[in-house]
């Protein structure tokens, strides 16, 4: 009963945060101007998406979207890779200060990030634009990659990196050789992290985007929706990014389960043959 | 040249690019705000852009009521997302991923398009928009961040601790409130800051849910800075800035590991 109750529950939640989804998916496959307003069952918005029929403008933006989130997404990886190794290293009182220095973007909310960003840019004197939004870009994404190498660096047994400079390797040999493999994995999450932010973020990017009408898909949805109506092709759009993520989520997930499954089997093995010593 | 080397070579200096990167993009910015809010148009320092504020009836009064949605919806968040991360932290670990990760997926859909199909939601009921759908609105975007942060510190739980209070004869209901709700403290404390934070400062969710009827705080910042009002949008964003820290002061002393580990992915 109580299993009953708690299923139920966690089905019901989940319907409230699908259906608005499951309507954008459902109005993808129609042709009509107006989300809500089924005139038939057709692929065209499909068709227009991929066959460049849109206007070019949206094209332009999904463009400057993963340009954006691209160039942000590495720049921010090797600065924040390249500073954590430092803030590592550093005495613990610096380290704090940078620590919280390194925080502010996370704490803060977009919108005075964007301010902020806009008063440092139209005092610098500086035309916004595409380089300026990669600039904020990379400020808000680099902390998030400071944060997920930090913990790989500070598990770390520090004295592998002495023992290679003990075993004649140069301290930039050792970085190479020693630091960076084991900080592999703290650095990959951490660049999907920042293309995440990046693509996803509207708030930074509507205040440093400029007059020149650089849009990305957030900026483009907002005038978009503005104007009174979502470009309908972007419900295909959506459709079909929430379909890959969904892929991709499921794989993932599947192999870690099978992993599981696998250190499951292992450990039960292990568990029966101790019995069976007994 | 050989100090050159010397320099590159000690770790500590790898920090410098970046120290350098947040002196000018994130601490100087900050100091440019602060800068703007406490000058009139024509230089010099001074309060007016905080006088016009307490002045001006509207400002004012959307950024109390922007704090009282944001406070809703935090409830509604805790609320709904306490049960969920509970039952959730309940299931076999391998059917949990599952389920947690079907409850992250939506926010991988941008934001705007997700509020632009809850509009599509309401015309599609006929239900009218206003502050309800704005605050479903706001709920059904931010529900994973306060079910995650739970989630994941009711997981981490030694659940021996539930067994020792059950031997010891406490009833279901006290194993709750005296185990399990103390422990789940440093979730609920970042569920929270991660719920109230952004919805305090959200500005295009509340245009495109209430056909402009209804501004919130961020909104009328954003409009201030859109009209060449930078000094008195810098003070407005100074003001947010305040209560931001304000409430991140409150987290920190109550949990600060809890903020640390339950931040998403």
């Amino acid at each position: 009963m109580k299993k009953v109750f708690s299923t139920t529950y966690l089905i019901a939640l989940l319907v409230m945060l699908y259906a608005p989804i499951v309507i954008i998916a459902i109005f993808s496959f129609t042709e009509s101007k107006v989300l809500g307003n089924w005139t038939g069952f057709s692929t065209e918005l499909y068709e227009s998406l991929f066959s460049g029929g849109v206007n070019s403008s949206l094209v332009d933006a999904i463009k400057n979207t993963f340009v954006i989130a691209l160039v942000a997404a590495t720049a921010s990886t090797a600065l924040g890779t390249v500073a954590a190794i430092g803030i590592n290293d550093l005495r613990y009182r610096k380290r704090r200060v940078v620590n919280f220095v390194n925080n502010i973007p996370i704490l803060n909310p977009d919108i005075i990030t964007g301010i902020s960003l806009f008063l440092l840019f139209i005092s610098l004197g500086v035309t916004q634009g595409y380089t300026t939004v990669i600039l904020a870009h990379i400020t808000f994404c680099t902390p998030y990659v400071v944060l997920s190498v930090m913990p790989r660096l500070t598990q770390m047994n520090p004295n592998i990196y002495e023992a290679a400079l003990d075993l004649g390797a140069t301290p930039l040999q050792a970085i190479r050789r020693v630091i960076i493999p084991e900080i592999r994995p703290g650095m990959i999450s951490g660049f999907i992290l920042a293309f995440t932010l990046s693509i996803d973020d509207f708030a930074v990017t509507i205040f440093t985007n400029g007059t020149d009408g650089l849009e990305t898909l957030s900026t483009y949805i907002y005038a978009d929706a503005r104007k009174g109506g979502l470009t309908p092709e972007l419900r295909a759009l959506s459709t079909i990014i929430l379909v890959v993520v969904l892929v991709l989520l499921i794989v993932v997930n599947y192999r870690a389960r099978r992993q599981a499954r696998r250190a499951e089997a292992l450990h039960d093995e292990a568990n029966f043959k101790k019995q069976a010593r007994r | 040249m050989r100090n050159v080397i010397k320099f590159i070579s000690r770790r500590r200096s790898w920090s410098l690019p970046y120290v350098l990167f947040m002196a000018v993009f994130i601490v100087v910015p900050l100091v440019l705000i602060m800068l703007y809010a406490f000058q009139a148009k024509g230089g010099g320092f001074s309060l007016e852009n905080f006088e016009r504020f307490i002045n001006q009836p509207e400002a004012a009064n959307t950024f109390i009521y922007s704090i009282g949605i944001a406070l809703i919806t935090t409830l509604i968040c805790l609320v709904l997302g306490y049960p969920a991360a509970y039952i959730l932290s309940r299931l076999k670990p391998s059917n949990a991923s599952l389920v947690v990760m079907l409850f992250i997926l939506p926010m991988w859909i941008n934001v705007l398009v997700r509020t632009l199909a809850t509009v599509a939601l309401f015309d599609f009921l006929t239900l009218p928009l206003g502050e309800g759908a704005l605050i479903f609105g706001m709920v059904y975007n931010f529900l994973p961040f306060m079910i995650y942060p739970i989630y994941n510190v009711l997981q981490k739980m030694d659940h021996s601790l539930i067994e020792a209070a059950e031997d010891l004869g406490a009833t279901p209901r006290q194993v709750f409130t005296r185990v399990v709700l103390p422990l789940s403290v440093p979730g609920i404390v970042s569920g929270i800051m991660m719920v109230f934070m952004p919805t305090i400062s959200t500005f295009a969710i509340s245009e495109l849910l209430t056909m402009n009827n209804i501004k919130l705080f961020g909104t009328t910042i954003q409009e201030n800075i859109n009209n060449g009002m930078w000094h008195y949008g810098a003070a407005l964003s100074l003001i947010m800035l305040v209560i931001i820290g304000i409430t991140s002061l409150f987290s920190d002393s109550s949990s600060e590991e809890g903020a640390n580990e339950g931040g998403l992915l």
